[in-house]
Formats: structure tokens, C-alpha cells, sequence
């Protein structure tokens, strides 16, 4: 790929192609996008469109072909891995104009949206109807489907009915070739290979989705949550392992430990047996009948686990409060800190108990504080490690100890990244997980999609071509002067 | 030619120019290899490698009969909720991943793409590469598995699967619902859809008018939800005999003709009258409606041709196009099949 042109050039020329309002001014209103949750990064675009129209998105991204522009698609930029960080040089394409639900079927339990619409959205407009969308990540109210989609998006209720990819019926896009396509439709079936299936999850690297098809489900009739603590961590992570083994199938399994509880304590007054290391969160979910039998099967369970004390949620109110302080969790730690980083790595679920030990040991060795708040069910840790970016060495050593807990995922069977994708922050670690050649084909199957490379590239693959495990210091990429810590 | 190792399947695919994997036999259209092909059974590469109950993941061989799982599965008080179809004809897990099909029970969980997590294949070069992972969650990489679901073989040949399953209900009953014409079924159906009792399957005749749904649940709530949905959708609850022969007439295609042509067609729940006229309008034709309304099956008799559908459909079986219906070919597909299968190893998926 040649050089990238001037960036008022680019602008002069995007300019051409969409209402003069879509191309965002140059200077403060610029900074926004320049990083994404994942603040460590930063890099600046010539250029960020907000095309109003799908129309508009293609045609900026047939330009960028055309011209060897690299681009990056951008929903709410809460990416937690440098997923929508800008290539420096570049256009981010940001889709929050694209926010029209085009329609809902009631009957058929579907919803057509635009990438722009937001996650809550979704729910929001089916919840008339006694229907909702499953896939609910903590940043439902600000994140958008297209996101989403991009990242194959996780949250709290996936143990039961699975993460975006589970949710997404079908959906159009254009393709960094400038090729628009739709792949599978409305119906729950289809035949052929699954070219929605391996959409979902590209993490930008494809092209844009401009139209998504989403499932929708019947809310459950009723919730039974519970809330325990424990005195310690490990025994938190034995009891989700004692539940899954249960056979029991519960909508939510979530932990918070110490220092989250103390955070959303601070943040929205919630409140947690005193005394407790860890808490466990456990949700069943279904027709009343299933779940007053199960109750009592998670009771027995929960009982035998030796924990501090049980909550059970009394009502709608004490149910929300729980699910209010796990939700705001994440952003309430990183209150804390100046600086963290989020770990996304996947553990088999009946060695929770063991990783969460090894964390906090290493933790303890280095002095790096780590927060662990996440979805214990699928085995998805969620450490957030502190640090604070003015110390010299304060990101390597944070980044060490998030490569010594990859790493560690990985050996025991596991994977680096449950729902955040591998976006720019683990890319030197899908060496960890994948063979060369396994990351060849990979590499082949995206240049399927953009042989050019434009679609954000520097996302998901190790830098510079062949596969190189992570080094500390500078970042390969600051090193090469495409981004700067901000 | 039937490698019964990982290394011997590398072999053997090198070994040969054109080469397509074939399981049991029991969906032979997408299997038919076509001239100067020579098919590759797969069906001595079997066995269980890795089953970890308390994780509920399992690793087989693609040969692996998906009989045999259920039982392993069963013995542990667990199940692949799809209900994966033609078990009983000897069905191997490879082979309904690659055919994309799913049985009665995808109704409440998904279907056979919601439950796979990774594979090992042999692309056409001969490699062996591993895509997804072991867990039930992982984001890393490109959701390869999942593409693979419903590729028929043409992209690379699945040696390795695996899956994550689900408890299995305590109990089951099942109902039959009156709905005496496809308007009154999508009534019906999208009613039980739209309900508060978690069905685990929804199921529609065509032949003699009627909605089943099958309930899973605990013994103990079994009896107030199938009382209050007859309370609400007049019917009737079958004896366990007559249950058992309904679902596995479904899941072995039992009501379609023998040696006739077979094929699935991809609905949504409102298009089931349009899809019930255009069965009656075929001569001797039989079908069944799937999945809450959003798959129908359609036969015609021995020696019938099935050329053509107006919904997107895979013909599993007789003579005719492999695909049916409508299609959105894109230049991006034959890009990926180059990219799987760079020197055409493979049939082409209009092969
Ligand atoms: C407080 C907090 C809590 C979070 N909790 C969760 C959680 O529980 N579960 C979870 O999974 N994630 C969680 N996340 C991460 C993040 O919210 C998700 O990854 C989300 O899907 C990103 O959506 P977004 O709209 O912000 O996308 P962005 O960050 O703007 O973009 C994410 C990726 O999607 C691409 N993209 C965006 N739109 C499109 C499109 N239309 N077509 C193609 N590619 C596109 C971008 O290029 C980028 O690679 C959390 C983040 C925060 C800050």
C-alpha cells in the first residue's frame, strides 16, 4: 500500500461524496475520536465522516478503495481493545447517524436496524411487544449494534442464549472491495455456508455492516436472583463451577470481587454482605413454574458452597440494584485508577477458582492492583488492571501482568478474548493461541474480504507480518509512529 | 478410501486432485462428488477425543455417528439441543455440521451453528488447522466454525468438532395442537413463539393439519405448563408412544417419500401458507414445517425432479440443483473458497 494522500486532500475529496455536514471539522471535535475505551492509544485521522445514509457509507468506502485510503468504521468507540482506534492518516467512518430501527415484526421476532443504533435501543423498541434482545453488554446504553456485530458482543445473559453472533440473522454490508452484500435474511434457518456467521466477529476488518437482522426474544416470564458473598475468591469461582456442573442452565453467573464491590459501593450505593472477598451473582430465568424448581435445586447448591451469606432478590427493585451495581462495576473501577487496562482471556469454567488464585498471586507479587469483575459462567475473566500512565513503567508493568493472564488462559485450554475481540491491545498474543499457519489462514480469509488491506488494519494480526510474541516497552506501533499514548 | 487417522485423511487428501468428505450417506445430494471426484469417507475417523462433563464441551472425530454421542451425552444427563438429524440412519457429526442441519429441538437454543465452537480441518492444500477453540466463549480470530456450518464440504474437511452442550430436561411431554390450515398454524405457531413456556420444539404437518410442540422441563413443572398451554391453544398431550414416534418420524424424515427427492427451504412463520400452496401444487408432494415456521421440508416422489423453490433451499436428497430458490452470490465467496481451497481440491459450491 502506498502512502496515504494529504489529509486535506482526503477531506476534499470525501467532501465531494457526502452532505458537507457529514464530514466532521477539523481540530477539538476531532480529539473524540482519536481513541476508543482503550486509552492507552491514540492515533489521528485525516478525516471522520458521519454519513447519514447507507448510500453515503458506500461511497465513502468505494473512495478509500480506490484510492488505498485505509478507513476504520466507528460505533460509540467503547471498544475495550483499540478496536475503533483511527490509523493515523486515515478516515474513521463513524455510523451513529445510521440509527434507524427499519422495522419490527412483532410476529416473526425480528428487528432490521442500522449499524447506529444502540444496543438498548433494541430492547427498548420490543419491550411493547413482551420481546427484548438478548445480548446485553454493560455498555448497553451507549454501545451500537454495529459495534457489536463487529466485535460479536457478549454481556451478563449470554450463558444461556449466546453472545451477538447467536442473535444476528442475517445482514447487508459493504465490503472494503466496495462490494455491497447480504448474507442470510430473516428466517432463524438457512442453507449454504454461514456467511452471517462468519461476519459477526470480524472486528472491523471485513468491511461495514450497513443493515443487521436481529432475533428477538420473549422476555422470561419470571427472574430469581440471588446475590452471595464469599470469604474468598476461589471459593466464588468453585461455587459457578458447582452450579455449571449442577445442570442447572441459569440466564447470568457473574462475579465481583473486593475491589469492584468497593467501587460500586462508592458509585451507586450498592450493597454487599460485609466481609466478602468476592461475590457471586446467579440468575435464573424462564417460566415460573422452571424456576421455582430450580430455586430450590440453587439453594441447595449455593448452601453447600460455604458461603458468607445469601441474598436472594425479594423483588424488581432489589433485582435491578444487583444487576445496577454489576453493571456500573466497570466503569467504577476504573474510577480508581488513573489507568487500566480490561483482560477479556477464557478460562475452562471448572478452573475458575484455580486462575482467579494464580491472578491474585501475581497480582500481590508485583504490586500491579487488579480488579476481577466478570462472566464467571462462560469462564470470561474480566481483570481490570490498574496503573497509572505517568509512572515510567506503569503500563509495561500493567501490560506484563495482562500477558502473564493471557498466557495463562491460553495453557489451560482456553482463549485470550471472550467478547472484546483481539482489536490492536492482544494482537501479539493470537500467536499465543493460534499456529502460524493457523494465523495465515486467517490473514488469507481477510484479504478474501479486502485484498487491499484498508479496513482497519493493524487490528487483530500480529505486527509486521510474520507472528511475534509481544515485547515489552514502546508499543510496535508507537515504535513505528502511527500512534502515541495520550 | 476411508483414513481412520488424522495423518491418513492428510494423506489421502494430498493424494488426490479432487476429492470431496462424505459421512453416512444419509444427505447424499450435497454428498454426490460429481465426475472425476473421488469421495473420501470419513466415516472410519471417529471416536470421542476429549468429553469434560463438568465443562459441558465435547471433542469427536467427524466420522463420530451422532448416535453414538447422544448416548455418551445421555449417559451424563446431557444432550446437543439441536436434536441433530437422521441419528437413527446413522447420521455422523461431520456431516450435519456440513449439511447445516438441525432437528426439532433448535427451536429453543439454536441450531447447529450455536453450538459449535471449533474445528480441526484439512484445507485444500492439505493442512491441518485448527479454528475457534475449546471454550464457550472465545472471540479470537475469524468465526470459522461457524462459516463452516452449512459448506458442504467445499471449503475443507472437517476432521475434528467441537461442541458445547446443555443439560438435558428432566422430562418431556409433548402436544398436539389443533390448527387445521396453514393460516390457523401460523396462528398458532406464532402464539406458542411468542408464550411464556420456553418450548423446546414447534413443529407444524402438512399432511394432516396440526401443530406439536414438545415442553422440557423438570417433572414437577411439566403438568401446570402443558395445562395452561391447552388452556390457551386447544389440543391434546400425546402418550409417550405416540410422542416418541412423532419426533422421530421428524428427525428421520420417516413421512418423506423413499428414494424421492428431499430438500429444505428456509421460511419465516407468515410464509407457511405460501409454502403450503406450493407443496399442494406439486403432484404427490409431502412436507413438514420446522423451527417455529422458519424451515420447511418438502419431498416428491421417487423419480420426481425438485428443480426449483421459491424460498432459498438445499436439496438433500433425488435429483435436481443442489441449491434452490433465491441466491446472493457475491465475488467475496469465491474469494474465501480461493482462500480455503486455493487450488480447487474441492468441488466448487455449484459443483
Ligand atoms: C464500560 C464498558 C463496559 C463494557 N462491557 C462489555 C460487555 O459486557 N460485553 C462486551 O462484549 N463488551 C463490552 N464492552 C466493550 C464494547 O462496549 C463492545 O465491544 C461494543 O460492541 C463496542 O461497540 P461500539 O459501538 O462502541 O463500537 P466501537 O468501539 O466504535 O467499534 C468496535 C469495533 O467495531 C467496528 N465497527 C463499528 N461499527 C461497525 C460497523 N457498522 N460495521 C463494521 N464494523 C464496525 C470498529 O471498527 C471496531 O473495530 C464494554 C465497554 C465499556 C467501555
Amino acid at each position: 500500500m502506498s502512502l496515504p494522500p494529504d489529509p486535506s486532500r482526503i477531506r476534499a475529496a470525501l467532501a465531494a461524496l457526502v452532505a458537507p455536514e457529514a464530514i466532521l471539522a477539523e481540530g477539538a471535535a476531532l480529539a473524540a475520536y482519536e481513541s476508543d475505551a482503550l486509552t492507552a492509544f491514540a492515533a489521528q485521522p485525516a478525516a471522520v465522516v458521519a454519513p447519514r445514509t447507507a448510500d453515503e457509507v458506500i461511497a465513502v468506502v468505494r473512495w478509500c478503495h480506490r484510492e488505498g485510503v485505509p478507513f476504520v468504521a466507528r460505533g460509540s468507540g467503547t471498544s475495550l481493545s483499540g478496536g475503533s482506534l483511527p490509523v493515523a492518516g486515515g478516515v474513521v467512518i463513524t455510523l451513529n447517524r445510521l440509527n434507524r430501527i427499519l422495522r419490527l415484526d412483532p410476529a416473526e421476532r425480528i428487528a432490521v436496524v442500522e449499524p447506529g443504533v444502540v444496543n438498548l435501543a433494541v430492547t427498548q423498541a420490543a419491550q411493547p411487544y413482551g420481546l427484548h434482545y438478548a445480548p446485553d453488554p454493560s455498555s448497553q446504553s451507549v454501545c451500537t449494534i454495529g459495534g457489536n456485530v463487529a466485535f460479536n458482543a457478549g454481556g451478563a445473559h449470554c450463558l444461556k442464549y449466546g453472545m451477538t453472533s447467536n442473535h444476528v440473522l442475517g445482514l447487508k454490508a459493504v465490503l472494503a472491495t466496495g462490494e455491497v452484500v447480504e448474507f442470510g435474511g430473516a428466517s432463524r434457518e438457512q442453507v449454504g455456508p454461514d456467511w452471517t456467521g462468519l461476519f459477526v466477529g470480524n472486528e472491523g476488518l471485513f468491511g461495514i455492516a450497513l443493515e443487521v437482522t436481529l432475533q428477538l426474544l420473549p422476555r422470561a416470564e419470571c427472574f430469581h436472583t440471588v446475590l452471595a458473598g464469599y470469604a474468598t475468591l476461589e471459593q466464588a469461582g468453585d461455587a459457578v463451577a458447582a452450579v455449571v456442573a449442577s445442570g442447572l442452565l441459569p440466564g447470568a453467573i457473574e462475579i465481583m470481587e473486593k475491589l469492584a464491590l468497593e467501587a460500586a459501593t462508592a458509585a451507586v450505593h450498592a450493597e454487599y454482605p460485609p466481609g466478602c472477598e468476592a461475590v457471586l451473582i446467579v440468575e435464573l430465568e424462564g417460566p415460573r413454574e422452571a424456576v421455582a424448581a430450580d430455586r430450590r435445586r440453587l439453594d441447595e447448591i449455593l448452601a453447600a458452597s460455604r458461603p458468607v451469606e445469601v441474598r436472594p432478590a425479594r423483588d424488581a427493585a432489589e433485582r435491578l440494584a444487583i444487576w445496577k451495581g454489576r453493571k456500573s462495576a466497570f466503569s467504577a473501577v476504573g474510577r480508581l485508577s488513573p489507568d487500566f487496562i480490561v483482560q477479556d482471556g477464557v478460562v475452562p469454567r471448572r478452573r475458575l477458582g484455580e486462575a482467579l488464585r494464580r491472578i491474585n498471586a501475581w497480582s500481590r507479587e508485583t504490586g500491579v492492583r487488579c480488579a476481577n469483575v466478570f462472566h464467571a459462567g462462560d469462564g470470561n475473566l474480566h481483570p481490570l488492571i490498574l496503573y497509572d500512565g505517568r509512572e515510567p513503567d506503569g503500563l509495561r508493568r500493567a501490560e506484563e501482568l495482562a500477558g502473564r493472564i493471557l498466557r495463562m488462559c491460553v495453557e489451560m485450554g482456553g482463549s485470550i478474548t471472550g467478547e472484546h475481540g483481539v482489536g490492536v491491545e492482544k494482537r501479539d498474543y493470537l500467536p499465543v493461541m493460534f499456529a502460524p499457519e493457523e494465523i495465515h489462514l486467517l490473514q488469507r480469509v481477510r484479504a478474501a474480504f479486502d485484498p487491499a488491506g484498508i479496513a482497519n488494519p493493524g487490528k487483530m494480526f500480529p505486527a509486521g507480518g510474520a507472528p511475534a510474541l509481544v515485547h515489552p516497552g514502546l508499543h510496535p506501533l508507537e515504535r513505528a509512529g502511527v500512534i502515541s499514548r495520550s | 478410501m476411508s483414513p481412520a487417522t488424522l495423518e491418513q485423511l492428510v494423506e489421502a487428501v494430498r493424494a488426490h486432485p479432487r476429492v470431496l468428505a462424505v459421512g453416512a450417506g444419509t444427505k447424499p445430494r450435497p454428498a454426490a462428488a460429481g465426475d472425476g471426484v473421488t469421495p473420501l469417507s470419513l466415516r472410519a475417523l471417529r471416536g470421542i477425543v476429549e468429553y469434560e462433563p463438568d465443562e459441558f464441551t465435547f471433542t469427536a472425530r467427524a466420522g463420530t455417528p451422532v448416535a453414538e454421542l447422544a448416548q455418551v451425552l445421555g449417559e451424563r444427563g446431557q444432550y446437543l439441543p439441536f436434536d441433530p438429524p437422521l441419528a437413527a440412519a446413522g447420521a455422523t457429526l461431520g456431516g450435519t455440521v456440513a449439511a447445516g442441519l438441525s432437528g426439532p429441538g433448535r427451536w429453543r437454543f439454536g441450531g447447529v451453528r450455536d453450538f459449535i465452537l471449533g474445528a480441526r480441518l484439512v484445507d485444500g492444500e492439505g493442512r491441518v488447522l485448527r479454528v475457534g477453540g475449546k471454550v464457550v466463549k472465545n472471540a479470537a480470530g475469524f468465526d470459522l466454525p461457524k462459516f463452516l456450518v452449512g459448506s458442504v464440504g467445499r471449503f475443507g474437511i472437517l476432521a475434528e468438532l467441537t461442541f458445547k452442550v446443555f443439560p438435558r430436561p428432566a422430562a418431556r411431554r409433548t402436544l398436539r395442537l389443533e390448527a387445521p390450515d396453514a393460516a390457523a398454524q401460523v396462528r398458532v405457531l406464532q402464539a406458542c413463539a411468542g408464550g411464556r413456556w420456553e418450548l423446546e420444539a414447534l413443529e407444524a404437518s402438512v399432511d394432516d393439519p396440526a401443530v406439536f410442540v414438545r415442553i422440557g422441563a423438570g417433572e414437577a413443572s411439566l403438568g401446570p405448563l402443558v395445562a395452561d398451554l391447552l388452556a390457551r391453544v386447544p389440543g391434546r398431550e400425546l402418550p409417550a408412544a405416540e410422542a416418541e414416534a412423532v419426533w422421530a418420524g421428524v428427525a428421520g424424515f420417516t413421512w418423506a417419500h423413499a428414494g424421492g427427492a428431499l430438500a429444505k427451504v428456509v421460511l419465516t412463520s407468515g410464509q407457511l401458507p405460501a409454502f403450503v400452496a406450493w407443496v399442494r401444487a406439486q403432484e404427490g408432494a409431502r412436507a413438514w414445517v420446522g423451527a417455529g415456521g422458519n424451515v420447511g421440508y418438502v419431498s416428491l416422489p421417487a423419480g420426481a425432479i425438485l428443480a426449483f423453490s421459491p424460498w432459498p433451499g438445499m436439496l438433500l436428497r433425488g435429483r435436481g440443483p443442489l441449491w434452490l430458490g433465491p441466491r446472493h452470490p457475491a465475488a467475496v465467496m469465491t474469494a474465501v473458497k480461493r482462500a480455503l481451497d486455493p487450488s480447487g481440491r474441492f468441488p466448487g459450491l455449484d459443483d
